[in-house]
């Protein structure tokens, strides 16, 4: 075999790499590259895959028309979702003025109850003084 | 009301359902075409599709003004399909290992007459459906929706090193599918 530069890679090593390179996303090393403008099997296969890549594209293009009534049943799934979060935020408002009104309450029974210990005090010591 | 896509997300983020039905309206149809390359099956396509759109919905005080709806669309969808085919997975094992040969059932195909564009778009999406769906999601996502490496691996679950690799197994194995060469193998063996 002479030994010209597209020998410096073999025909399975360029295999390997060209799914990688056939986009353009990675530059194709230069041993690649010298490789395929002399190799026609190498050439070949790199045509090959880039009608793969380009009929890939082509089916972003296509859109599938789905059965009837995905639509509606999307919007019913949402409908039911956004009528779950109202129930969870009446029933956490509810649960907000429920804590609130049990810690007023009990605010207010210890206000009362301190009040009601300071008045016997006085009455106390008022009985002691008199 | 707005049409415009970017108008109709700031209306829905202000709390109008109807802005964010009428994105739907807009969106479905591609959302349920990525759902349906994704998992190969109308059942699981419409519930992909639906969760997914639950999913923004619930979401969208977390989408970026400066992105794209459906793009960000695409990604959930994505999500939505790798948890659902998991799922699938785990109760039937239809698929076939990565680097299992799928066998060419069309041995009269004609290489030359893949050429046309349009039978090769064809038989393009039909090579797709006899990808293991691991390999499937990667160069679906990558080659036909244009998702970033980043982005698939984050919606699948794996690393972005995971997804190169997935997608240079896929891209090979659909070449290999389209384009049978060949006594070339063995001669490249040999």
């Amino acid at each position: 075999m002479p030994a010209d530069s597209n020998l410096t890679m073999t025909c399975e090593a360029v295999a390997e790499l060209l799914p990688e390179v056939v986009d353009g996303a990675i530059p194709a090393p230069t041993a690649v590259t010298r490789h395929v403008e002399t190799c026609l099997r190498c050439q070949a296969e790199l045509v090959q895959y880039r009608k793969v890549l380009r009929a890939l594209h082509q089916l972003r293009t296509e859109v599938l028309e789905p059965a009837p009534g995905l639509f509606t049943d999307i919007l019913t799934s949402l409908e039911g979702a956004g009528e779950r979060r109202a129930i969870r935020s009446l029933l956490r408002q509810r649960r907000a003025a429920y804590v609130g009104a049990i810690a007023g309450a009990t605010a207010a029974a210890g206000a009362a109850g301190i009040i009601v210990l300071a008045s016997r005090a006085r009455h106390r010591k008022l009985r002691l003084a008199g | 009301m707005p049409l415009d896509q970017a108008e109709l997300v700031a209306a829905a983020k202000d709390g109008d359902r109807e802005a964010f039905d009428e994105l739907v309206r807009q969106t479905y149809a591609d959302a349920f075409t990525l759902a349906y390359r994704l998992t190969r099956n109308e059942e699981d396509a419409r519930d992909v599709v639906q969760e997914a759109y639950l999913r923004a919905y619930r979401g969208l005080g977390r989408f970026r003004a400066d992105a794209r709806f459906s793009t960000w669309m695409y990604r959930i969808v994505a999500n939505c399909a790798s948890t659902a085919l998991s799922r699938r997975s785990r109760s039937r094992h239809d698929d076939l290992p990565d680097d299992a040969p799928v066998a060419d059932d069309r041995p009269e195909a004609d290489p030359e007459m893949m050429a046309e564009a349009t039978i090769l778009r064809d038989r393009v999406d039909e090579a797709l459906a006899h990808l293991p769906a691991r390999l499937r999601a990667v160069v679906v996502l990558r080659d036909v929706y244009d998702l970033p490496h980043e982005a698939i691996a984050a919606e699948l679950g794996i690393s972005e090193a995971a997804a190169k690799v997935r997608l240079h197994r896929a891209r090979r194995r659909l070449r290999e599918q389209l384009f049978p060469m060949r006594g070339e193998e063995a001669a490249r063996a040999g």
